[in-house]
């Protein structure tokens, strides 16, 4: 849904002329320079790679292991951002309801929320492009038959699309993936089928069909590669519509276990203790997950621009 | 067109028979209501009883042919927890909902065509950067968190309104509604702001684009070279125009509203049957959770199905490349 509404208008317009450099331009280079022509892009670009790092290296730079019960004290428990345990740590973000460091959870949570986030983006997208690829590239029944199949998947909500599954499934993260991936794997193939259409009856194609390469040769080596540019773009978009769904999921306590504490888990847990003005156990971690998926959109969008060969200049 | 038709109602058929299949089937494998439901205490021979009522000894398929065959009679089984019927439990809780996803869908048209208007009208002045940028967010922002945002500072730091429940209803045409008493409006404010705003972000981006394609368009440059006032010429002849695309996927998008009304729902408590599924789902009531699933999949292929007859009579092309293909 996200991804047909977000491209509807024309953003981009506003873009100046680029001065002519003068260096030698590599296709990548310019994309590169393309890219970075957006301040708040390039912001965003910064941002999520904080992230990412953290979420990486959560282990090694959060200030406790807020799973370990050892370092943990009920008694620290519900204390404000910035309050001092007795044993002199400071928490930053105060303390949860189990006397966790907020800080240290979100760290440990971030790295939850994105890793699911991404890794059934990967997936969804090599599911995806298979489909539509192999639609595109054999055409008649098969292509009738996939794409009337996403077409009806699409007509559905993510979120019920979700419910069916997990009602089906049940939780963990395993089943969570699924439901992503379900969920995701259609926009990818609408995405590559469409640009892989406009592909296959280019010459280089045909020059391919001459060599009496093999379908798996064609499509991979020689579609596939230059069907990659609307494709990093539904990537983005995409991961950051998972990473919201499996918070939404996780806080309605249908997606992960509590034992896999994501940002939505720690969200509801948080919820319980909003009405006596504790606020801060659900607020920071939905900023560090609003942080996410901003960076992300902002990301996406800056790439939507440069990639779009309509805008190119 | 009649073949059109047909093959249509042909696939929706296909694609309840495989919910309802994949959601039963599904259903009853994971968990065990048998262990939820029945007292630990109780002996053999009542634990026995209580599976032969529920229908639980018998194979799954068999299962499921009574399943379809009650079905069809709208009879979707009893809910375990609450001993009634499911469909009834359902239905009961439907007005609820339907009120949270209209008067969602309302404050999307009536604060989001303006907004984009406006915005499409000037896209450089500041306000409109502002607009642009809050719609971004809208998109953005998971809704359960802003809920949880708004209730922090509405109901629990300002106090202005209730956080929880729907307060008083009264009865119009024998449905309990709430937006006509005062206690009854302040309940459903908060929730309905928060179910609207994604819906309202889609509304700002679709009347600012047309209303950004339409300023250059003829009838809006002859209607201003005839001397109309720049309101009219907005009001009327622009308004007009971008409506239709706007209506277009409203009428699609008011599904996904009570589709997502399981997450306002959830976060407000308020009582419609998307909090009913949470519920249900949590003490593993599977026919509630069935009979949900199949009442909204159910209800979104006849949108769809009617969206795609509508939209082959006004676009013949539509229906020829089915029938081809």
């Amino acid at each position: 849904m996200t991804v047909q509404a977000e491209q509807r208008p024309g953003t981009g317009l506003e873009a100046a002329p680029r001065p002519e450099d003068v260096s030698v331009e590599t296709p990548f280079r310019r994309f590169v320079s393309d890219f970075l022509e957006s301040r708040i892009a390039t912001v965003a670009l910064a941002v999520f790679a904080v992230i990412a790092f953290i979420a990486l290296f959560a282990p090694w730079i959060a200030p406790t292991d807020p799973y370990d019960l050892a370092q943990v004290s009920v008694l620290d428990s519900h204390m404000p951002p910035g309050s001092t345990a007795f044993d002199g740590r400071v928490f930053v973000l105060g303390t949860d309801g189990a006397g966790r460091d907020l800080l240290s959870a979100i760290f440990y949570g971030l790295r939850i929320s994105l890793g699911v986030g991404v890794m059934s983006g990967i997936i969804a997208m090599a599911i995806g492009s298979v489909v539509g690829l192999a639609a595109a590239y054999f055409g008649g029944r098969v292509d009738t038959v996939i794409m009337r199949i996403v077409d009806i998947q699409l007509s559905f909500p993510s979120i019920l699309v979700a419910l069916v599954l997990l009602a089906v499934l049940g939780k963990g993260v395993d089943k969570i993936l699924i439901a992503l991936i379900t969920v995701q794997w259609a926009y990818y193939a609408r995405t590559v089928r469409a640009s892989a259409l406009v592909e296959r009856s280019k010459e280089y194609i045909d020059a391919a069909t001459c060599l009496a390469l093999g379908h798996r040769r064609i499509l991979f080596r020689h579609l596939l590669p230059n069907c990659l540019p609307p494709l990093i773009v539904v990537v983005t978009v995409q991961t950051a519509h998972a990473i919201a769904l499996e918070a939404t999921l996780s806080f309605l306590g249908i997606g992960l276990p509590i034992t896999e504490p994501s940002l939505g888990l720690l969200i509801a847990n948080g919820f319980e203790y909003m009405l006596s003005m504790k606020y801060w156990i659900s607020v920071y971690p939905g900023v560090a997950l609003l942080i996410t998926i901003v960076s992300i959109n902002l990301v996406g969008d800056q790439l939507r621009d440069v990639l779009n060969p309509r805008l190119q200049k | 067109m009649t073949v059109f038709i047909i093959r249509r109602l042909l696939q929706s058929v296909v694609v309840v028979a495989v919910m309802s299949l994949l959601v039963f089937v599904g259903v009853n494998i994971v968990g065990d209501p048998v262990d939820m439901l029945i007292n630990p205490e109780a002996d053999q021979a009542e634990i026995e009883r209580v599976i032969r009522d529920l229908g639980l000894d018998r194979p799954l398929h068999e299962q499921y042919g009574y399943f379809v065959v009650n079905a069809l009679q709208g009879d979707l089984g009893d809910s375990f927890i609450f001993g009634q019927p499911a469909l009834q439990l359902i239905i009961e809780r439907m007005p609820a909902t339907f009120e949270l996803a209209i008067a969602a869908l309302l404050l999307a048209v009536v604060l989001g065509i303006p907004l984009g208007v406006l915005a499409g009208l000037r896209p450089d002045a500041g306000w409109s950067r502002t607009i642009m940028a809050g719609s971004i967010l809208g998109f953005s922002l998971p809704s359960f968190w802003v809920g949880i945002m708004m209730i922090m500072l509405f109901a629990v730091m300002l106090g202005w309104l209730p956080s929880t429940g729907r307060g008083d209803t009264v009865p119009v045409l024998g449905v309990e509604v709430s937006f006509l008493t005062r206690d009854g409006l302040s309940h459903l404010l908060l929730p309905a702001i928060n179910l609207s705003l994604f819906k309202l972000s889609l509304v700002i981006r679709l009347a600012r684009a047309g209303t950004r394609e339409a300023i250059h368009q003829d009838y809006i440059k002859f209607a201003r070279a005839k001397g109309l006032s720049e309101t009219r010429v907005v009001l009327v002849h622009l308004l007009k125009n971008i409506m239709i695309p706007v209506v277009t996927v409203l009428g699609l998008e008011f599904g996904g509203l009570v589709a997502f009304s399981v997450v306002t729902e959830s976060v407000f408590a308020w009582p419609g049957m998307g909090k009913l599924i949470i519920d249900s789902l949590h003490e593993l009531d599977r026919p509630v959770v069935v009979a949900y699933l199949m009442i909204v999949v159910l209800m979104f292929v006849i949108i769809n199905l009617v969206v795609d007859i509508v939209y082959s009579i006004l676009d013949p092309r539509v229906r020829l490349q089915d029938t081809r293909a």
